[in-house]
């Protein structure tokens, strides 16, 4: 009885809370101060032709910088849990048949599905999505492959090189930044190149494929790892 | 019928489905169930992003929302089915 009085009461003052701000919520007919300088300096300034890859590389630099840290923690941590002897990193597991439909498909669409997700983070400056887009598709990639063909092997030292190399790569080009531009992750080291090509915006597509791999080769790598410890039937 | 019109229409029959989904998802006993109605939630929710025009949040929900995280869930589920029998 008190336990449900308590819900109740709960829900009662968030259901109040979110009555009052739905209350004095009016719609904006003008930008606010932050995103007003972004919409009017960004193209300018940082040279991208998608304001939110500029946001997200250069004026917010840092917390990205943030986010790739937490899913390489996030990844550590499945991997420290997820710990496999040697024995389960080697051994082929007996699957149920799997279909033919899928085994076909996958070869065709696998290239076809990493070469989208390359396309993604090289052209982060100029279209929709960015690193951590392509990165996450290259990933549903390699899914399908595991889902194919349960039994293949992932070469885990190419997948750990690639992840620790890009990770340096991406604070070394914003350490660059410092030198030869204003300061930490400023994407101006060299000309800002001609508006809405694919080599402008300075480090901004050179950090963003340095990102899509990072991301790419953590999330196949948790893949990878779960599809290994899954026990015989 | 004008645009704005045809958006409110879709954007409510979009939501009232996901709600209903998030609800078969909560409630089903079949784990499975839950997993693939969390997934079409996602889905749902990636193509909402899109009509409000932020495809760049709409594809990363795409891929980890409905793509990734059902597949982890369900290499997640299987493990626990083997080591509970």
């Amino acid at each position: 009885m008190l336990k449900n009085t308590l819900i109740a009461l709960v829900i009662a003052v968030l259901a109040y809370m979110f009555y009052n701000v739905y209350n004095t919520y009016e719609t904006r007919t003008s930008l606010s101060g932050v995103a007003e300088y972004y919409a009017t300096n960004a193209a300018k300034e940082v040279g991208a032709a998608n304001i939110v890859t500029s946001i997200v590389v250069t004026y917010r630099g840092f917390d990205t910088l943030g986010e790739v840290t937490i899913l390489f923690l996030t990844a550590s941590i499945i991997s420290f849990f997820l710990k496999l002897k040697e024995e389960d990193e080697n051994k082929s597991i007996k699957h149920g048949i799997t279909s033919e439909l899928l085994i076909t498909a996958s070869q065709v669409l696998v290239p076809i599905i990493f070469l989208f997700g390359i396309y993604v983070f090289i052209n982060g400056h100029l279209t929709p999505g960015g690193g951590f887009q392509g990165g996450a598709i290259i990933a549903t990639g390699v899914a399908l492959m595991i889902m194919a063909n349960p039994n293949i092997r992932i070469n885990n030292h190419v997948i750990h090189w690639v992840e620790s190399i890009s990770g340096v790569a991406f604070v070394i080009v914003g350490l660059f930044g410092i030198v030869l531009a204003g300061g930490f992750l400023d994407n101006r080291i060299s000309g800002l190149g001609e508006f809405g090509t694919l080599f402008s915006a300075g480090a901004i597509p050179i950090i963003y494929s340095f990102i899509g791999l990072k991301v790419g080769a953590e999330i196949s790598n948790i893949l990878n790892k779960y599809q290994k410890s899954q026990k015989e039937l | 019928m004008n645009k704005e019109i045809v958006f409110i229409i879709i954007a409510l029959i979009l939501g009232i489905v996901s709600l209903i989904l998030a609800l078969i998802a909560i409630h089903n006993k079949k784990l499975s169930v839950a997993i693939l109605a969390a997934g079409v939630v996602s889905l749902f929710a990636s193509v909402l992003y899109l009509l409000m025009a932020a495809p760049d949040v709409a594809m990363t929900e795409a891929a980890i929302g409905s793509g990734l995280s059902t597949l982890i869930f369900f290499y997640v589920l299987n493990k626990i089915k083997k080591s509970n029998a």
